[in-house]
């Protein structure tokens, strides 16, 4: 069964809940999107991250209500070299929309959503701890799965697999 | 929601409270999980969970291997439900890839997924009951739990780290009379169950121990990530087998269990008849087992049978090829979410069209789940912390990962 082609243009996939709901705040917010293998993705512009997030998340319409899970995606050596990856998922209508966020090595940094999600709490740290971004307004940024005196962020690409020695 | 808000560090010094130190080390946690309380008296006034004893950097150590390679590694991450991390990995990579699994292994997957589920719930429900001071629940479950086990031998060689499942399908035929003994065992199963909840759900002990302890509203439930029975405790109705399908769990029939008190309690009683639901689903999956292939028909991502190796130049060359070079996956991205006992289990899968997963991220159900915990006890008894982390059900080795 060979794929079908990703969709990367914007037009066919302006009836999408979730780009529906974006343009129609900022156009400006939305970077890229691409529909993939039946996932949604829209590339955010970086400092609209938080603000989308609690978009989408009370609009009666999209209502991702619920945040699955953040992570990190290492790009070294390109640039932006990181791409914070948000997994939203609406409980009623049962969907889901990736929401990505890229930023580059010299100013690694967000905004947290904690603000919006409460249990972003933890996957921010564990961002920040394996990759070293760092979320603006988290309340409590601290290492969370490694040794509070690790130096260094081991899922970095540029970190060896088998650790310094 | 004020009170949602992450614990800063506990500073000892203030009127009256004390900080209190429970793990790593702890028979309640289940592993090792550190708990920092700060107490006034017996009432807990703050909590803070400190994870990431366990952490071996499976993520990374993903990155290093080829596709095949990975599926042992997800049995590592959570050793209660092996086939359900297999499950939900080999299912990212098969949409990566676009193939289409044959029926028989889609069945089989689901029956062994269900048996985990239950094998994962008794050892929960025995240990967890265990922690209040309910010492024959656990020695009864393990009397079941250790059928489940037998079985997964039977299937796989491995009573714990099954690897059963692989990319394009499964490993290998069951053997002859496993079929026969899985529906011995759902025969009887139900009664046993019964046999539990004897012990428990009427018990007026455990009743005081586990209604209306450790409440946790819908609303805070969803905005701090909790998944599985312990959202279905607080009275959210969504269960991903039956909301976003995944190896045709379409065809079967199950109710989902939701209870809407939010307390220990609820929570117990979602995953008690959660373990009769999955028995019924095997039952199902044992009527309804098609005949075919176990294996997808693409040569070039599944080993070839035995014998064709030893026989035919073609399969041979595959054979080296696979195991030599692994196989290349189209790049792109998927997110691939399963209904695991403890909740949401997802894998994220980047791929850059070479045969090592460029990046590989699991979104462990616990988690986030050990995130309500502080939501669960503040401003409740120290007694009722042992019961709030049972009752979430957590398996330090998904959390640390």
């Amino acid at each position: 069964m060979p794929l079908p082609p990703a969709i990367t243009d914007l037009e066919p996939l302006k009836s999408h809940p979730a780009v529906a709901r974006l343009l129609a705040w900022n156009k400006s917010a939305i970077q890229s999107v691409k529909f993939d293998r039946d996932e949604m993705t829209i590339l955010l512009d970086r400092g609209s991250s938080r603000e989308a997030c609690a978009l989408l998340r009370d609009d009666a319409e999209c209502a991702f209500n619920f945040l699955s899970d953040i992570t990190c995606v290492d790009w070294y050596p390109a640039e932006p070299r990181f791409e914070v990856v948000y997994h939203l998922l609406s409980i009623p209508k049962k969907e889901r929309v990736r929401l990505k966020v890229r930023l580059n090595s010299d100013n690694a940094a967000v905004e947290s959503v904690t603000s919006v999600w409460p249990g972003a709490n933890f996957f921010e740290r564990e961002v920040f701890d394996l990759f070293g971004v760092r979320f603006t307004g988290h309340p409590y940024l601290r290492r969370i799965l490694m040794p509070e005196d690790w130096e260094g962020h081991p899922l970095r690409k540029d970190y060896p697999v088998e650790g310094y020695r | 929601m004020a009170h949602l808000a992450p614990t800063p560090v506990l500073e000892p010094g203030q009127d009256r409270t004390l900080i209190l130190n429970m793990g790593p080390q702890h028979p309640s946690t289940h592993g090792v999980l550190r708990v920092l309380l700060e107490i006034d008296g017996e009432n807990v006034v703050r909590l803070m969970p400190d994870i990431g004893f366990l952490h071996t950097g499976i993520e990374k150590t993903c990155e290093a291997k080829f596709y095949q390679q990975v599926v042992p590694l997800t049995d590592r991450i959570d050793y209660l439900c092996p086939l359900t991390n297999n499950l939900c990995y080999v299912l990212a990579v098969e949409k990566l890839l676009g193939l289409e699994i044959p029926p028989k292994a889609q069945w089989l997957r689901v029956l062994l997924n269900e048996l985990t589920r239950i094998n994962s719930h008794l050892v929960w429900l025995g240990t967890h009951a265990m922690d209040i001071g309910a010492l024959t629940v656990f020695l009864y479950c393990f009397r079941e739990r250790e059928e489940v086990l037998r079985m997964f031998e039977m299937v796989s060689g491995q009573r714990m780290m099954t690897s059963y499942f692989r990319v394009g399908g499964v490993a290998l035929e069951p053997p002859l009379g496993f079929f026969d003994r899985v529906r011995d065992f759902a025969g009887y199963f139900p009664e046993k169950v019964d046999e539990y909840e004897n012990l428990l759900t009427g018990n007026p002990i455990w009743a005081m121990r586990t209604k209306g302890v450790a409440r946790m509203t819908a609303e805070d439930a969803i905005a701090l990530g909790a998944t599985g029975p312990t959202l279905r405790g607080s009275g959210v109705d969504i269960d991903l087998r039956r909301d976003m399908p995944y190896s045709s769990y379409e065809k079967f029939q199950f109710k989902v269990p939701v209870s809407q008190e939010g307390d220990v309690f609820a929570r117990y009683i979602c995953r008690v008849q959660e373990l009769r639901e999955s028995c019924s689903i095997v039952r199902q999956a044992l009527d309804g087992m098609p005949e075919g292939p176990i294996k997808a028909d693409a040569p070039h991502v599944v080993l070839p049978d035995r014998e064709k190796m030893k026989t035919q130049m073609e399969s041979l060359i595959y054979h080296f090829k696979i195991i030599t070079e692994g196989f290349a996956v189209p790049a792109g991205e998927v997110y691939q979410a399963v209904e695991s006992p403890r909740g949401e289990m997802g894998y994220y899968i980047v791929s850059d069209g070479t045969a090592k997963p460029y990046r590989v991220h699991m979104r462990s159900a616990c988690f986030a789940n050990l995130q309500t915990l502080a939501t669960m006890c503040e401003g409740r008894l120290l007694a009722d912390v042992v019961a709030a982390i049972g009752s979430i059900d957590i398996v330090l080795g998904e959390i640390d990962r």
